[in-house]
């Protein structure tokens, strides 16, 4: 079928409900695609909190939180977007109160503020309180209010259509995209004047993950695949508190409220790498510094762990503020928070990579200016870039209401604005994703996905996590050729039309594999150290020829092009990161 | 460990009726029962369907009748469910919704009640230029119901909802709770003769089987008494 529609969002998470609602409001006819039911994104999942200096607690200001922000990314986030989007945090958060995000409330009744890694008063004196939060599940506040308001406003929803293929026209403007609908097996057209990516994050190319089994980086791969590049691929944030080997996320918010990391011989030794913020130090030090300990012998029993020690912080925070990690802590390992320490390793959590826009949403095909027209992406899977090459913690969030808004309210206008026409559909626009999927159903004989995939994310762990190298990295990509291959020909046993997950697996497989050669070409290419980006052979950062933007183009089947884009400073030069 | 994995299959496309399959697996007392079905997808037979993503009870994709009970696989674990090796683990989908494929479920009608009860903000004065305030034991009183991940597994446990598919059921009504009883909400003229009728609130009997159902183990039941005393309290003031 063909569907019709001004503006069709692909995914129905933070950012991509957000750019609904406010292209919505803005009079344009949305359609939300989203391969889950809204309600299950990944947006749900998120804990600790949302950053803004609302100063609810104690004095906060805007320009604390770009600092922080710019110090965090290691100085590769853009300072442009990084002023806008902590400039405009508070009255986005305001909004969000206002929509009826049910945040827990400080004395005053006003919105409760934590500490956060990396959230630090005046440049880098002491932490700050400034996540905003509902308890440890602030995203699945923001998420439900978001589709509540979704539905009020009477956003048109399409759920568990699975997108698969952007639709541009030879003069390279987009205009619908291609998706499968799980229930039925039919593939549709959705024809529209404007495309908005908003399909989050790949942690699923990874073997220890927080991210839920739909992060398999559709979005991004399928950009890819449409000869658009990528930008800065090789950063990939692990977070460094998952419960061991489950890899389920354990909030940030757990140290904002006073718990401490604790190595085999019970010191916290967090003060030894970072003297001012010690255990609130930001992500990318803080898994290093696990990974020190564990490969010096120093984690729990000699294993590949540490302790997330909560048992001073008391039973009632722990209730009240933690009740969502201590129910993991007790269903999942069976152990008390309360009275045991928590077993915590570090755990893929984020790209800070993704499709390059402007900081209105749109996409560039080759750097700033060059915009690929009708064509959007907001929320984990773009880069506007915030993030840099470490992202701070409550700052996804942040990105995702703050860009997803801008972009909902940037397609709204320029709707209004040049009242423009729907391009003509090209001819067959659905061919390649017929073909596809026929040629995997077509299959009889060959490997599971299940195998497949779980060899890919057992190489990219092994050599493209928490350190990498030359060796690492050239492992990889011989590893990952070999995976490719095999990719090719997995062979699924569900045929039938109706609800094919496994299908959508093979698909899924499909993008992991592109993600990861990009992932680790990226990783390969940047010879210095930045941010979550840590080469052994490389152990400095290099500003002097790595202050740029990676963009990697795919150009073939195996052939790749790399460009670069400078990184846009305003007021932070870049000098030494010492927290 | 060895245990035996039990599913209702169906597939409307090939199969006339719904049909057992036991699989044998070997599991780890640690391991959640999602797990069981993933290995078995994985590596038995990848044309098992069910939903799944975030893998620890947040997003609510797989709730299911596991061992006669409706739980959220990823949150219940095998040594909650065998006594010892070699026992049987049964999974169904949710009962009384009609059956898309396996364990899927179809969740249209769930999600058109849910929209019934207006399930958003409602306010007439306009919003001050900061958050509006509300106090910690305001917010106390709606925290326990925002903890809903619309999984359906309290309305599909809900002797009201079998007897008769009208009734809202406990999650579209704890949803009317959640709002009516915010203090930022003005909206309760407008929702509350939503549920004040036959085919709601009052098609709950206090039978409790929705507060067993929970996941996030929100006392639904109790929501749901304080909004039939707010709705007679309207009544009676009108």
């Amino acid at each position: 079928m063909i569907f019709s529609h001004d503006v069709v969002i692909v995914g129905a998470g933070g950012s991509g409900l957000m750019a609904a609602l406010y292209a919505k409001e803005g009079g344009a006819d949305v359609a939300v695609i989203s391969k889950l039911h809204p309600l299950r994104s990944h947006t749900g999942a998120a804990q600790g909190g949302i950053g803004a200096a609302l100063g609810n607690e104690e004095e906060d200001h805007w320009l604390w939180h770009a600092f922080d922000t710019v110090k965090g990314s290691d100085y590769l986030g853009d300072q442009d977007a990084i002023e806008i989007m902590c400039q405009d945090a508070p009255r986005t958060i305001i909004e969000l109160e206002h929509y009826g995000v049910p945040f827990s409330r400080n004395k005053e009744g006003k919105i409760a503020q934590r500490r956060f890694g990396g959230h630090t008063r005046n440049f880098g004196e002491a932490p700050v309180r400034r996540a905003c939060h509902a308890a440890d599940r602030t995203g699945h506040a923001i998420l439900h209010t978001l589709y509540d308001q979704c539905v009020k406003n009477q956003v048109r929803f399409y759920d568990e259509f699975q997108a698969l293929d952007l639709i541009m026209t030879p003069e390279g403007v987009c205009c619908g995209v291609v998706a499968y609908e799980l229930l039925t097996g039919e593939i549709h057209v959705f024809h529209a004047k404007m495309v908005c990516l908003a399909t989050g994050g790949y942690g699923r190319v990874y073997k220890t993950t927080s991210n839920a089994h739909a992060s398999t980086g559709d979005g991004m791969a399928i950009v890819l695949r449409s000869g658009l590049p990528l930008e800065d691929m090789e950063f990939v944030q692990f977070h460094p508190t998952g419960l061991y080997r489950l890899g389920i996320l354990v909030t940030e918010g757990a140290r904002g409220e006073g718990g401490i990391l604790l190595n085999d011989k019970g010191e916290r030794f967090m003060e030894r790498y970072a003297p001012t913020v010690k255990d609130l130090a930001p992500r990318d030090l803080v898994s290093q510094c696990i990974y020190k300990e564990i490969r010096e012998g120093r984690g729990i029993n000699g294993k590949d762990y540490v302790y997330l020690d909560l048992r001073h912080v008391g039973r009632e925070v722990i209730e009240t503020k933690l009740p969502e990690i201590a129910t993991f802590c007790r269903t999942y390992l069976g152990i008390d928070p309360v009275k045991e320490p928590i077993p915590v390793a570090p755990t893929c959590h984020y790209a800070m990579g993704g499709i390059p826009t402007n900081y209105d949403g749109q996409v560039e095909r080759a750097g700033r200016g060059s915009i690929v027209p009708g064509l959007y992406a907001v929320g984990e899977c773009a880069c506007v870039s915030v993030h840099g090459a470490n992202r701070l913690g409550t700052n996804s969030l942040v990105d995702l209401v703050v860009f997803g808004r801008r972009a909902g309210i940037h397609m709204a206008e320029t709707l209004r604005k040049e009242g423009r026409k729907k391009e003509p559909l090209p001819d067959n626009p659905d061919r390649r994703v017929r073909e596809m999927l026929e040629d995997i159903l077509g299959r009889t004989r060959g490997e599971p996905v299940a195998v497949v995939r779980s060899d890919l994310q057992q190489t990219m762990m092994d050599n493209v996590s928490v350190f990498r190298n030359e060796e690492t990295l050239t492992t990889a990509l011989d590893d990952l050729k070999q995976i490719r291959e095999r990719a090719k020909r997995v062979v699924v046993r569900d045929k039938s039309k109706r609800f094919n997950t496994e299908l959508m697996d093979a698909v899924e497989l499909g993008f992991l594999v592109d993600l990861s050669e990009v992932i680790t070409r990226s990783a390969l290419n940047r010879t210095e150290s930045r941010g979550a980006h840590s080469r052994e052979d490389y152990p400095k950062r290099d500003d002097e020829n790595w202050l740029k933007h990676t963009l990697i183009y795919r150009e073939g089947e195996d052939s790749y092009r790399f460009d670069y884009k400078p990184v846009t400073i305003t007021r932070f030069q870049p000098k030494e990161r010492k927290y | 460990m060895k245990v035996k994995v039990k599913i209702k299959r169906f597939n409307p496309e090939t199969d006339a009726e719904p049909h057992w399959e036991t699989y044998e697996v070997d599991a780890d007392p640690m391991d959640s029962a999602l797990s069981l079905l993933l290995h078995i997808k994985w590596h038995i037979d990848g044309s098992l369907t069910f939903r799944k993503s975030c893998g620890h009870g947040i997003c609510g994709s797989d709730a299911m009748k596991i061992n006669g009970e409706n739980r959220l696989a990823c949150s219940v674990l095998v040594k909650d469910l065998v006594k010892g090796e070699g026992d049987t683990i049964t999974f169904e989908p949710l009962p009384t919704a009609p059956v898309i494929k396996d364990l899927v479920i179809d969740q249209s009608r769930f999600f058109e009640k849910y929209r019934a009860v207006k399930p958003w903000l409602i306010t007439r004065t306009p919003p001050p230029e900061r958050e509006r305030l509300q106090s910690p034991e305001e917010f106390a009183l709606i925290e326990d119901a925002t903890k809903c991940i619309m999984c359906g597994a309290c309305t599909h446990a809900c002797p009201s909802t079998w007897a008769d598919p009208e009734y809202l059921g406990p999650a579209a009504l704890l949803k009317a709770y959640r709002y009516t009883f915010d203090s930022r909400d003005e909206g309760a003229d407008e929702r509350l003769p939503v549920v004040d009728s036959r085919e709601g609130l009052w098609k709950c009997y206090t039978i409790f089987n929705c507060n067993e159902a929970c996941p996030k183990e929100i006392d639904i039941s109790r929501w749901l008494s304080a909004l039939k005393r707010r709705a007679v309290m309207e009544v009676a003031a009108r």
